[in-house]
């Protein structure tokens, strides 16, 4: 049937179209990093040796194939400013969302449990900072925690510091955490709300009805029955951390090593194209298992809501 | 009581022992959500083993009673007594009662086995006991073979036996059951009331149910309370909810029934009833003590009979002429609105003020040499004391 024939093709075409996208925007980019990483760096423009020059044929795409160099990735390997960047970070982002989900579940559980016309209201007040752009959020933290900024001028009114103390937390460690936990609290609480909006109440009850006390019930039905959300959150807070560039540089100091502002000194201040790309693909690398997790995941949740 | 209204289900009843102690009492409940106030200074015995319906439309405050005994709801006032013992402060999850809950609330994260364990292994049983009571209680509700099944891979009545199942795992002393075959639909509900029925007999627990069917309060329990604005129209058995109401409102609530508004008169030593809307005068039978004056009659549709011919005038036999205005042939029954007026009108000119019976006439023979039809003139009888007198 005609008809027939013609939606099975709308359906290829609505099925194309988010392949295409990958294949634009994610493949071919990601082709052309690899490339680069393979490349030799030199004082040209663009500033390295291509591998492969495709107009030049098949026979010589070939040879070109044995003199592939690995030469960047050895050297990464070799030093150990970049392994110390990629452990860091996956520290970082760890610790990050960690301090993320337990800042975060009481604020779901607080709008979840909200009465049904204030929970909008809480909703956009969680949305609400995005409407501001985040690099400006995250100079306003500047403002706030720098030496002589908003803090410390908070602590001596009420009295924690005497009056010519200041607190010194920008340019450390701890300021990255706070900017990253601020930055990425609302991608943690929305899954999280929408799991424990979703939960019907008469299950605790019902466990509580068995001779479950209230706090066990939380652990053996919210809990579990929020993890969905849970897994997600936390997908969703430390991949985009871990890769995280404008908070380290902004508020961190100069020890605080994450892979993010390694790349970009390599890629700005050192020009080295090759390294930077090769740095590039390893952090994605490093990615894609928590990535394939996280889609497993949204998978189980998926056929467990059918 | 004088006289035995309707079948009696079995010698069973405490409730008329005065020696008897019951296993739950409410005392002098009030409960107020803000200025609203949900239940109304009501007492309530109920003894071991009985299965007690608390029966009512939506926010007559019945819900909020069965969750006072569960303990999601703390008395404002009176308390909550079981075997005795004062609970209304304790929490839910100390109590020896268990609910079974309107949406089933089944762990959704749980297999059907694990979820009739719930309650068990809080208890801290053995790993042992837990698995035998749990097949027990399978078999009970026959549902062996879906042990290992999650709740969303269950039909809903299945899920109703899971939920079942699992709020007798633990042999409460009371069973809480919250409109429990709401999400049924009507043939698996009339064959689950019988089941609960059985059940509550076999397992000789106490089972006290919240519903807003009337038909199924009459099918399954032992007493049922009538409960309207937060407190309680009539706590008796079905057959005396049914045969003797107490007020207009659960003669209206339970089942269909004709009112008829009046006064009642004593003529000649005899007690009648008698209205502006009525051709005659009808003979009533109510008790002794009640006063003449302004009152009102219910009867009960099925107690009608309607003929085309006049029947011949006895003692305590009610009679009032009228116009078949409506019938409804319902296969078993035929429906008949009667109006209490000679003239035959149609739809566009008729008068309110004259009042319409309904009666319900079994249809025992197949073949009517001559049915009754529209516009015939009839009449509807009724033994006097079949009327119940009720205060207006």
């Amino acid at each position: 049937m005609s008809a027939g024939g013609s939606s099975a093709w709308g359906r290829r075409l609505v099925i194309a179209v988010p392949y295409i996208w990958l294949l634009v925007f994610f493949l071919a980019p990601f082709v052309l990093v690899l490339r680069i990483s393979l490349s030799e760096v030199a004082i040209a423009m663009p500033p390295y040796v291509p591998v492969f020059d495709l107009g030049a044929g098949w026979d010589r795409f070939v040879a070109d194939l044995g003199r592939l160099s690995f030469a960047n990735y050895e050297w990464l390997a070799g030093d150990p400013l970049y392994i110390n960047s990629y452990l860091s970070s996956l520290r970082i982002a760890f610790v990050s969302t960690v301090l993320t989900l337990l800042i975060g579940f009481p604020i779901a559980y607080g709008m979840a449990s909200a009465p049904r016309g204030l929970r909008p209201i809480l909703m956009m007040l969680v949305i609400l900072p995005f409407w501001t752009s985040f690099l400006i959020r995250v100079y306003a933290w500047i403002g706030i925690l720098k030496p002589e900024g908003l803090l410390t001028l908070f602590g001596q009114t009420i009295g924690i510091l005497s009056g010519d103390e200041q607190f010194r937390i920008l340019n450390t460690t701890t300021a990255v955490y706070i900017g990253i936990v601020y930055s990425y609290l609302p991608f943690m609480v929305l899954p999280l709300y929408a799991a424990l909006e979703r939960l019907d109440g008469s299950l605790l009850e019902a466990a509580q009805d068995l001779g479950c006390p209230p706090l066990k019930a939380f652990w053996v039905i919210t809990v579990p029955l929020a993890l969905p959300g849970i897994i997600a959150g936390c997908f969703l807070v430390f991949i985009p951390a871990v890769g995280e560039f404008v908070i380290p540089d902004l508020l961190g100091g100069s020890d605080t090593l994450m892979i993010g502002r390694t790349l970009w000194n390599e890629f700005f201040n050192n020009r080295d194209w090759p390294v930077s790309s090769a740095v590039a693909v390893l952090l994605l690398l490093v990615l894609i298992i928590p990535i394939v997790a996280f889609q497993q995941a949204q998978q189980r949740q998926q056929e467990a809501a059918r | 009581m004088a006289k035995t209204l309707g079948p009696v289900r079995r010698a069973f009843a405490p409730w008329d022992d005065p020696s008897a102690t019951p296993l739950i009492r409410f005392e002098a409940i009030t409960k107020r959500f803000g200025d609203f106030t949900a239940i109304d200074n009501v007492s309530l015995d109920i003894y071991e083993r009985e299965f007690f319906a608390l029966l009512g439309p939506s926010g007559c405050g019945k819900t909020t009673l069965m969750r006072m005994l569960a303990g999601f709801e703390t008395p404002t006032e009176g308390r909550v007594l079981l075997d005795g013992e004062d609970i209304s402060q304790v929490p839910p999850h100390k109590r020896p009662v268990n609910m079974m809950f309107q949406s089933y609330a089944l762990f959704p994260h749980m297999s059907v086995a694990d979820n009739i364990a719930f309650g068990l292994k809080q208890d801290g049983l053995p790993a042992g006991d837990i698995k035998a009571r749990v097949e027990e209680m399978l078999s009970l509700v026959k549902l062996e073979p879906f042990a290992r099944r999650r709740p969303d891979q269950l039909s809903g009545g299945q899920r109703q036996r899971v939920a079942l199942a699992r709020s007798l795992a633990k042999r409460p002393k009371v069973l809480l059951l919250d409109e429990p075959l709401g999400a049924l639909d009507k043939k698996l509900r009339e064959e689950t009331q019988f089941e609960l029925m059985d059940l509550q007999e076999k397992l000789g627990m106490t089972f006290l149910i919240v519903t807003h069917d009337q038909e199924e309060a009459m099918t399954v329990a032992d007493r049922i309370a009538v409960m309207n604005h937060g407190s309680f129209e009539q706590i008796d058995p079905p057959s005396v909810i049914y045969e003797q109401p107490n007020s207009r409102y659960v003669a209206d609530f339970i089942g269909d029934v004709n009112l008829l508004d009046g006064a009642l008169e004593t003529r000649g030593g005899a007690r009648v009833f008698s209205s502006k809307a009525l051709s005659n005068p009808l003979p009533v039978m109510p008790p002794d003590d009640t006063p003449d004056g302004s009152a009102c009659i219910a009867i009960r549709p099925e107690k009608l009979s309607v003929s085309l011919t006049e029947p011949e005038q006895a003692d305590g036999l009610a009679m009032l002429k009228g116009t078949v205005w409506d019938i409804a042939y319902m296969g078993d029954v035929s429906i008949f609105h009667v109006r209490l007026s000679d003239e035959v009108c149609t739809g566009q000119d008729k008068d309110e003020t004259v009042p319409v019976l309904r009666a319900t006439i079994a249809n025992t023979t197949r073949l009517v040499e001559r049915p009754i039809a529209w516009d015939d003139a009839v009449w509807v009888t009724w033994q006097a004391d079949a009327a119940v007198v009720l205060p207006r």
